[in-house]
């Protein structure tokens, strides 16, 4: 008898202490199992096709796995400053081959494709692809032609060929007016800072993904501090004129009653005048930091 | 404690008798034909593919064998009333059960032996050589019976009071859900309910970690294994799977033959 | 009191069950006896009495809610007790992937028995059943009877000193009965107490020193199988056969009123005391007596009443219940 009851008093004497220690266990292995999987990343299996007769009736499921796979490790890298992504293709490769209908995996490739390193892929000519397969599956989802006129325009910077996707995506009875309107502007104008601030605003409002929704938000407060600065420069030279130098810093225009309050960028730094005096966000900011990789990204592109 | 080795070796012995070493073989045939494929298909990753070809088989396997086997160490002797006998013996509930784990756990271990002799004699052959840098497998295989030693004992747990079919259900369920433990922990809402948060990290820290197991990469590539983890894991295993067969032998202490 | 080899004090058996084990049943009551050292002792009732929760809770496969038993001065609760006793499971079913010996030798392993010991110990209860030519196949082509008397095997084979054998017999064709019968009467004559379940009273009758009954989960009596009826003799039976010449003369046919007649034969029932002067009478009119036989209340009658008694109670229950 004191046997049987030994084991019920046992058992409760090594849960709590037990799974207290599994716990701290766990913390510490997590830790070395991130140091192991740092150095490269692995799919065993890219072939979308193969996975897909693999999966039987269940390939929408697997899409949906590989999908949650695609966001975790578009956020871990992000978390970490990775610029290394290059499973993110073979990853959506395999989920849009698995279920060509999970849109949310075309729009949120298309952005992190081909937008350069440290955001994404830096991949245009991938992101083209896969907006491709996209559009051929899914005629009907007229954003996707969105999403390719967005990559022409912003990346690629072919303006023909970005207005010829946003008229092809504006004749779907669905569309917004506003795609038709944009087809004609920017084969127009090109490159256009009002367009830029539509077109990102546009992801903004229309995604539910929030990675995609963070990174248009950053766009749209980058945007927002070129015009802020262009502004300030307008300013500063109707400084100079009156002066005949440039101005130092923000208080020197208040002072000469140009500006009423000292305007700060979106993330809440003020802005500053460079050695040229010309304006410019404040080191400080993080959206300077954010602007630097971006930056990057553009000669990075003019290089190819 | 000596009768924990007698039940242990019957177990053993049934194990063998019901042919499931038998699997033996078809992972050989299997990985004799990776093998020659391999070689005719592709210079300088044979090594990966045949590492996680055969990790890949061991485990399967490995697992395959230890849920299935797993739920019917006790239910099996319930059902069939062979136990009726034994017990009425001077052997203790606990002793049983832990005989039963031990010789199920030797099965795995001799199963995984033999398929291990048989990956490394299919390296060799691809490469015609072996470096230390493929000691590296060892280290997976030994972290695979770990894993398995833990299914065992949770399928042993199942076994001890449902059904064959609903133990392994749990057993396969709780296998599962121990690969996506990663998820849980990283899921960041601003949609979830901070209640719902802690509630899925809690879950995620208490069920069995079976990821800390996997480093199929790490051994395919030729990357060095820490010692730390390998002494951690171990821990988590002896650990972990020490609260589950305590519990088993708890429930099944108390458990009425019918 | 102490030299009683099982003493069962108010055993008690509930058991849980229904959706979410909230109602239990009570199949065993209250359950109080002895028995004695040495002797063999029959626990007989019908299906579903609480015979085999007995001995379950006697062997350890399933624990008492309420009282407790001791076997040789230990409490069934002390593991070390089932060294001493032998238990032969009801319908028992083996490791068939064993043979008879291998299995005999885990058992005996389990048993502590050690090297040359075990081996003979092994050979010996081999023998002692009539299995030696099986001893190497395997236990998945055994027939009833020979699983039975492996059974048999495994439960004296480390000479306990109590043997528990639940419905030994059940399922054997007359061969099967009468060997097992006669290793029961060996295990008596070697000084072992036995203790067996079964249903079939003239197995009872023949081979146990006391008897209990069980039925309901409650004991109704124990005894020796004579005091359970009581020595009620009911008169004596004559049975004789008559010719039909003679059987029609008036005298005879007075006579012959209560026989039960079967072409010829004739079975008639007298109080003992009449006994001699029906046998004259009978004698005269030429008729030629075959036996004589004391009628008693048979265990089967007694057993009868008994179970008709209770399910008049449980009926008299349902429709008060209701």
């Amino acid at each position: 008898m004191k046997a049987r009851n030994f084991g019920p008093i046992l058992l409760c004497c090594l849960l709590v202490p037990g799974f207290a220690g599994v716990w701290k266990l766990q913390e510490r292995i997590d830790v070395q199992l991130d140091g192991l999987h740092r150095e490269a990343d692995e799919l065993v299996l890219r072939s979308g096709r193969l996975l897909k007769a693999m999966s039987l009736e269940y390939a929408p499921l697997m899409a949906d796995l590989y999908w949650t796979q695609v966001v975790q490790y578009y956020g871990d890298k992000s978390v970490r400053h990775d610029a290394n992504f290059e499973l993110l293709w073979p990853l959506l490769d395999v989920t849009t081959t698995l279920d060509p209908n999970l849109v949310v995996a075309y729009r949120f490739g298309s952005m992190f494709l081909s937008e350069g390193p440290p955001a994404g892929a830096g991949r245009p000519d991938l992101a083209i692809q896969l907006i491709q397969r996209g559009i051929r599956e899914n005629p009907d989802y007229w954003r996707l032609y969105e999403d390719l006129g967005f990559i022409y325009y912003f990346e690629l910077h072919d303006y023909a060929k970005a207005a010829a996707a946003f008229l092809e995506g504006s004749k779907n009875p669905q569309a917004m007016p506003w795609m038709k309107v944009l087809a004609a502007k920017v084969s127009e104008q090109g490159d256009n800072t009002e367009t830029s601030v539509f077109l990102w605003n546009e992801i903004y409002s229309s995604t539910t993904d929030p990675q995609m929704k963070e990174n248009a938000a950053i766009h749209l407060q980058l945007l927002k501090s070129d015009t802020d600065c262009k502004q300030l420069d307008d300013l500063s030279s109707e400084y100079e004129k009156r002066t005949s130098k440039r101005p130092t810093s923000l208080r020197d225009l208040v002072t000469a009653g140009l500006l009423k309050g000292m305007p700060m960028d979106p993330a809440g730094y003020a802005y500053v005048f460079d050695n040229d005096g010309k304006a410019q966000l404040n080191p400080e900011s993080p959206l300077a930091k954010k602007k630097r990789f971006y930056q990057k990204t553009l000669s990075n592109l003019a290089n190819r | 404690m000596k009768r924990v080795g007698v039940v242990a070796l019957n177990t053993f012995r049934e194990a063998v008798r019901d042919r499931v070493l038998y699997n033996l073989v078809f992972f050989a045939l299997l990985l004799m034909a990776a093998a020659v494929v391999v070689g005719q298909v592709s210079i300088g990753i044979e090594q990966i593919v045949i590492v996680n070809l055969g990790l890949s088989a061991i485990s399967m396997i490995g697992l395959l064998m230890a849920v299935f086997i797993g739920v019917g160490l006790v239910s099996k002797e319930m059902d069939k009333r062979t136990l009726y006998a034994l017990l009425a013996k001077p052997v203790r509930r606990w002793e049983f059960l832990l005989g039963k784990f031990g010789g199920l756990l030797l099965t795995l271990a001799i199963n995984t032996a033999a398929m291990s002799a048989g990956l490394y004699a299919a390296l060799f052959y691809v490469k015609h050589s072996l470096e230390r840098a493929d000691g590296l497998a060892l280290v997976a295989i030994y972290f695979i019976l770990l894993k398995l030693a833990l299914v065992v004992a949770l399928a042993l747990l199942f076994s001890c009071y449902t059904t064959p079919l609903l133990a392994i259900l749990f057993t396969a369920g709780l296998y599962v859900a121990g690969l996506f433990v990663k998820e849980m922990r990283g899921v960041h809402g601003d949609k979830m309910a901070p209640a719902l948060q802690t509630f899925l990290r809690w879950l995620s820290y208490l069920l069995p970690n079976f990821e800390n197991f996997d480093v199929m990469a790490s051994a395919a590539h030729g990357r060095h294994i820490p010692a730390a983890l390998i002494l951690q894991n171990t821990v988590y295993a002896v650990l972990y799977g020490a609260i589950v067969l305590v519990a088993a032998v708890t429930i099944f202490s108390r458990r009425d033959l019918k | 009191m102490a030299d009683a080899a099982i003493q069962i004090e108010n055993l008690t058996k509930d058991y849980p069950f229904g959706f979410l084990h909230l109602k239990t049943k009570r199949s065993l009551e209250g359950l109080t006896m002895q028995v004695e050292d040495g002797e063999v002792f029959g626990f007989l009732g019908p299906n579903g009495a609480g015979k085999s929760t007995t001995i379950k809770l006697l062997v350890g496969l399933t624990f008492p809610t309420a009282g407790n038993a001791r076997i040789l001065g230990k409490p069934i609760s002390d593991i070390s007790m089932h060294q001493d006793i032998g238990y032969l499971p009801e319908q028992p079913y083996f490791y068939d992937y064993l043979t008879a010996a291998e299995l005999l030798d885990y058992f005996a392993r389990i048993h502590n028995l050690r090297g040359v010991e075990r081996r003979e110990r092994v050979d010996r209860m081999l023998k002692k059943v009539g299995l030696e030519t099986a001893r190497k196949i395997q236990l998945r082509k055994y027939s009833k009877g020979m699983l039975q008397r492996v059974g048999l095997a495994q439960a004296i084979l480390h000479d306990p000193r109590v043997v528990i054998l639940d419905e030994p017999m059940s399922g054997l064709d007359p061969l099967g009965r009468r060997e097992v019968r006669d290793i029961i009467l060996e295990l008596k004559r070697e000084g072992r107490t036995v203790l067996f379940s079964t249903h079939i009273l003239s197995d009872a009758e023949m081979l146990c020193d006391r008897v209990g009954v069980i039925a309901g989960g409650k004991l109704r009596g124990v005894g020796a199988p004579d005091e359970i009826v009581g020595i009620q003799a009911h008169g004596m039976e004559i049975l004789f056969e008559l010719l039909g010449v003679a059987a029609s003369t008036p005298r005879s046919a007075a006579l012959l009123g209560t026989a039960m007649k079967t072409g010829n034969r004739y079975r008639m029932h007298v109080e003992e005391s009449e006994l001699y002067a029906t046998l004259d009478q009978l004698r005269e009119t030429g008729a030629r007596i075959l036996s004589v036989t004391q009628m008693k209340a048979s265990l089967e009658e007694f057993f009868m009443g008994l179970i008709s008694a209770d399910r008049a109670q449980a009926n008299a229950v349902d429709v008060s219940g209701k």
